[in-house]
């Protein structure tokens, strides 16, 4: 039991994508459905969220760089830049602390991808933008407030 | 339903950078139309790239990214000509892939 279920879920998802090739497109929704991680995406707080995605506990690190804007006018779109300093990356998950379900999107590096995205995203309000890496059995966090004027949810 | 997806991947100083822009309306199933009822949640869960068939990126997706969702993500392994490969599931069962070819930035 004590076997992270993220690391579960990256290796069923790998097996699925690698093992499938073209069949992946007749993949049953039931099969997909099966790889996502529902109960961290359908948290309605961020602690929950974190908890879905069997984090433990992460520890806040100053080698996480997230660029967002202070100030957001539209919170329908919001572009976040991330990129993590930390050696051993696999994946970044990103937060947003207020919105009705604050787990935006969880994403995993292989291969000789850099650790770094940038995406937009929607805020609700006013808000943390908060940032998991996971490296190795190890997490680290860090957050970045941004104002936003008019709801994007 | 065919959806369009935009994709460029360029070389630059030895790192890939690719963008994409994919066509999807990403509803959250919180909006209501003008008849006051509910826009069933309609978004893309998963997302998968691979450089010259080999997997380098697996995302999982919630509501919260924003319609007609825009990505950047960075390879190091990626040579001119390599191809780049994107692939998206969302909650209805839908699909959609894009397929570009590194160029030189």
């Amino acid at each position: 039991m004590s076997k992270p279920v993220w690391n579960m879920q990256r290796r069923s998802f790998l097996q699925l994508m690698l093992g499938a090739g073209v069949t992946l497109l007749l993949t049953p929704l039931h099969v997909l459905a099966a790889i996502w991680n529902k109960a961290a995406f359908e948290a309605t707080t961020a602690p929950e969220a974190v908890k879905g995605l069997e984090i433990p506990a992460e520890t806040p690190s100053q080698e996480i760089d997230i660029v967002a804007p202070d100030f957001a006018e539209n919170g329908a779109v919001v572009q976040v830049e991330v990129r993590s300093r930390i050696a051993g990356t696999e994946a970044i998950a990103i937060l947003v602390d207020k919105n009705p379900t604050p787990l935006i999107a969880n994403f995993m590096f292989s291969n000789g991808a850099e650790p770094a995205v940038v995406t937009r995203i929607k805020m609700a309000e006013t808000s943390n933008v908060q940032v998991i890496v996971k490296a190795g059995d190890r997490y680290f966090s860090a957050v970045k407030q941004v104002e936003v004027s008019l709801s994007g949810c | 339903m065919m959806r369009d997806m935009k994709m460029r991947a360029q070389l630059k100083g030895g790192i890939t950078e690719v963008k994409a822009l994919i066509s999807h309306p990403m509803e959250t199933g919180r909006r209501k139309n003008d008849l006051d009822e509910t826009i069933p949640a309609h978004f893309i869960q998963l997302l998968t790239a691979t450089l010259n068939g080999k997997t380098v990126l697996e995302a999982q997706w919630g509501t919260g990214i924003s319609k007609n969702p825009y990505l950047t993500f960075y390879l190091r392994d990626a040579k001119v000509g390599d191809t780049v490969r994107l692939t998206w599931h969302d909650n209805r069962g839908e699909s959609g892939h894009g397929e570009i070819a590194v160029t030189q930035g």
